[in-house]
């Protein structure tokens, strides 16, 4: 099972290693849920604020980078008198096992939540084994 | 604000001064132009209220609630948010490496900084982010008033 799993980086790391943005926008890691299913993993991201236009998904050497710009809103020019949540982008990197098949991956945005699906190649969907007796 | 008040005796200069280191940490830690900041607040959604002369707009953070699964109930001085953060999975079969999203119900109140028309309330939701813009009551908005020259 555990070549299955998907690992996340490291929050900080990430945020660490990435280049900074020129416009000073902050971007902040998209709490997740992933699941597997028979034939798929699938990976939900929060991204509230985002547009399907502004979301990046590179895949290279096995690592699921997800981007999510953001975008002016509706209040630009407007004085902020109360604030519970900072406005920006979204960042984070997973590192996939190579059963996903990474020529079919799909990614839809939906109420500004990322679902992506990723297909696993046939050789990976499990097997039931046969326990013959001696 | 607190009061600050003369004839403190001497000796609690001290104290004095450590009351306005205080309040000075506390200035710094809300921020500039009193904005009240408080980045958890253990209540879903959070929000972002905002205003210009003539109305605030109150904004939600509600990734995956459809529009209507939101709703809003407005008096003149506050604004109610209920509504239902539904589940999304992959049935029964699915197995999960990550569950970090929530998911269930919300109620939440949010008052207003001053008094709201509540007949002209509007919102909209956008990317999952809820707008409520609510138009400040007549009386409440700020006024110019001209001077007339007495000439």
């Amino acid at each position: 099972m555990t070549e299955k799993e998907l690992r996340p980086t490291e929050k900080k790391e990430a945020a660490r290693t990435r280049a900074e943005g020129t416009r000073g926008v902050p971007y902040f890691s998209p709490a997740v849920d992933i699941y597997e299913t028979e034939g798929e993993l699938v990976l939900l991201a929060d991204m509230p604020g985002v547009d399907s236009s502004a979301v990046e998904i590179d895949l290279k050497d096995n690592v699921l980078t997800l981007q999510g710009h953001a975008l002016q809103t509706h209040t630009e020019g407007m004085t902020p008198v109360y604030r519970e949540y900072r406005e920006g982008g979204y960042y984070r990197q997973f590192v996939l096992s190579e059963i996903v098949d990474q020529e079919k991956i799909s990614a839809e945005m939906s109420h500004g939540v990322l679902k992506v699906i990723m297909p696993k190649v046939s050789k990976a969907k499990p097997r039931k084994i046969q326990v013959r007796s001696a | 604000m607190a009061v600050i008040r003369f004839q403190r005796p001497m000796n609690d200069i001290f104290a004095e001064m450590e009351r306005l280191r205080n309040e000075i940490d506390r200035i710094f830690q809300e921020g500039f132009g009193g904005v009240f900041t408080r980045e958890r607040t253990g209540v879903f959604p959070p929000v972002n209220v905002y205003e210009d002369k003539d109305r605030y707009v109150l904004t939600a953070e509600l990734p995956g609630v459809k529009p209507e699964d939101v709703e809003i109930t407005v008096t003149e001085e506050s604004v109610t948010l209920r509504g239902q953060r539904k589940q999304e999975d992959g049935g029964e079969k699915a197995n999960y490496h990550r569950r970090e999203r929530e998911y269930g119900s919300f109620r939440r109140v949010v008052s207003l900084p001053d008094r709201v028309d509540p007949n002209k309330v509007e919102a909209t939701s956008r990317h999952g982010i809820l707008y409520v813009t609510l138009p400040k009551a007549e009386d409440v908005k700020p006024r110019q008033i001209k001077v007339k020259s007495a000439d």
